[in-house]
């Protein structure tokens, strides 16, 4: 992202707007101006603020005008007055930046917009997270820090001793040199980016291991981390087993996601294709 | 992709905060799912929601050529119309309701319409189980917030995290939240027009704008 310096009038708008705080209003030339290592690319500024096509000389002179008299210039909070903002072409690793942290941006590995994949929003369909099985997403990042991807490799170095499963289709999975070790790409491990997931399957016997391990790294890397827990729940709707293992493991659980089971197979499937599937419950 | 798990807050604070939104399963049955896509928002605006958005675009919006003139009257209604319309790929759609109420009979009519695609509930645990057991459905699959875990502080009060968290692809930044808490705390801005702000910022149309102005309500008078 770059502002354009011949368009900014150095209104700040933008200043607060940014979640990563790597806009500031550089007093040398007056001018907001972006840290380019802080910045995720995450398009919040471009996109989010309106934009106005003022001319950037007469806007500065009038704020020109009401500083000189001390007076209060209250424009809209979300405006851009001048449309100074440039989203450029990125390339790699850099574009890694956009594609982790712009919810518009569709990734690759997955076909889909977001961090993640379509975890068990479509498990009554996809199957992904059968019963007696447990899904992890653990979010890195947000709310409003963000994160390396040498952080990150952390986390992932330290599930890959456990031996859990990485989901194949997810963007970090896509990303690793082994999922084995659990490696990422050596160029990446220093860009910046506004958020990340991982997703790994065990079964219900390894949720103590591997939530202490997610737990005992959060706290060597200095960001946020977030995780949710899935589970298949049975033909009434219950969960007997994940809801009362991580009680017993102190762990508290206010919001959840809940797939209502009301999706079904309508694809035309090809022969030999989705078998499985077909035992979908509604 | 909505993001709408890690809603920060107390089961009791998500009373007024259901999020319902649809998604095809690729490879699965995405074949002709814009058009159910569509229905399903078009049952969402029937029952009155707070938000709603698909394709990346909101009902509360920014724009690319404002007017200077808005600045003493910006529109602060969600338009609901142009995102049922601007369903243009395949994807999440969904809405937010300020009540189990609303949540349930627009649950309900889904149910009834009976679209083929997977619909979730993103609210407390036991309001979304209470949401399918009122329309005669049971949970198939159950994804639990275990919360944030921030040992290095480097997140601010509940209050602004309530409050930023409901984007939850994080393009409400908490510095923004302050700001807006702060203008209406000075008198420069109504809590309709500091919600409306931060909700123009979430592209996926699932920030509560009803929530949002409680807790600004609340915020006006004791920080």
């Amino acid at each position: 992202m770059q502002i354009d310096p011949k368009k900014c009038v150095a209104c700040s708008n933008c200043v607060p707007v940014c979640p990563m705080g790597a806009i500031y209003v550089d007093p040398a030339f007056n001018r907001a101006t972006i840290n380019y290592d802080e910045c995720v690319e995450c398009g919040t500024c471009f996109r989010g603020m309106s934009q106005e096509h003022l001319n950037p000389t007469l806007v500065r002179a009038v704020r020109g005008v009401a500083k000189l008299f001390r007076f209060r210039f209250d424009p809209e909070p979300d405006v851009c007055p001048t449309g100074a903002f440039v989203m450029e072409d990125l390339e790699w690793p850099r574009i890694a930046r956009r594609v982790f942290s712009d919810p518009l941006v569709e990734h690759e590995s997955t076909g889909i917009t977001g961090r993640g994949t379509e975890e068990v929003k479509t498990n009554d369909v996809a199957q992904r997270v059968s019963v007696g099985a447990v899904g992890y997403v653990i979010a890195f990042g947000r709310p409003g820090t963000g994160v390396r991807f040498h952080q990150i490799q952390t986390m992932t170095m330290a599930l890959a001793e456990c031996g859990v499963m990485f989901e194949p289709k997810n963007p970090i999975s896509h990303l690793m040199l082994d999922t084995r070790t659990g490696a990422l790409k050596e160029d990446l491990l220093n860009e910046k980016i506004l958020s990340a997931i991982v997703e790994i399957k065990t079964t219900t016997a390894e949720v103590e291991r591997v939530l202490s391990t997610v737990m005992e790294v959060s706290g060597k890397i200095d960001t946020v981390v977030a995780v949710g827990v899935s589970t298949r729940c049975d033909e009434n709707g219950e969960d007997d087993l994940l809801a009362p293992l991580l009680s017993e493991l102190g762990y508290s659980f206010e919001r959840a996601k809940t797939n209502m089971g009301l999706g079904r197979i309508t694809n035309v499937q090809k022969e030999g294709q989705g078998d499985q599937h077909l035992a979908s419950v509604r | 992709m909505t993001n709408t798990l890690h809603r920060y807050g107390k089961a009791p604070d998500f009373s007024d905060d259901y999020v319902v939104f649809a998604m095809p399963s690729k490879g699965n049955n995405d074949e002709g799912s814009l058009e159910k896509l569509k229905t399903f928002l078009t049952i969402c605006a029937r029952h009155n929601p707070s938000n709603m958005g698909a394709s990346g675009q909101s009902s509360y919006r920014p724009s690319r050529s404002l007017n200077p003139g808005v600045h003493w009257s910006r529109d602060l209604s969600p338009d609901f119309k142009t995102v049922i319309d601007g369903v243009k790929k395949t994807g999440t759609a969904g809405a937010v309701f300020n009540s189990k109420e609303k949540a349930v009979a627009c649950l309900q009519e889904v149910v009834d319409q009976d679209l083929g695609l997977s619909v979730n509930i993103s609210t407390s645990v036991e309001g979304a189980k209470e949401a399918g057991e009122a329309c005669g459905i049971h949970r198939h699959s159950v994804e639990y917030s275990l919360g944030f875990s921030d040992p290095h502080d480097r997140l601010p009060r509940g209050q602004l995290l309530e409050l930023a968290t409901m984007c939850g692809h994080g393009m409400v930044a908490f510095s923004f939240a302050q700001k807006m808490v702060d203008m209406v705390r000075e008198g420069r801005r109504t809590p309709e027009q500091a919600v409306a702000t931060l909700s123009r910022f979430c592209p996926c149309g699932v920030y509560n704008p009803s929530r949002a102005m409680r807790l600004i309500e609340a915020a006006r008078t004791h920080q």
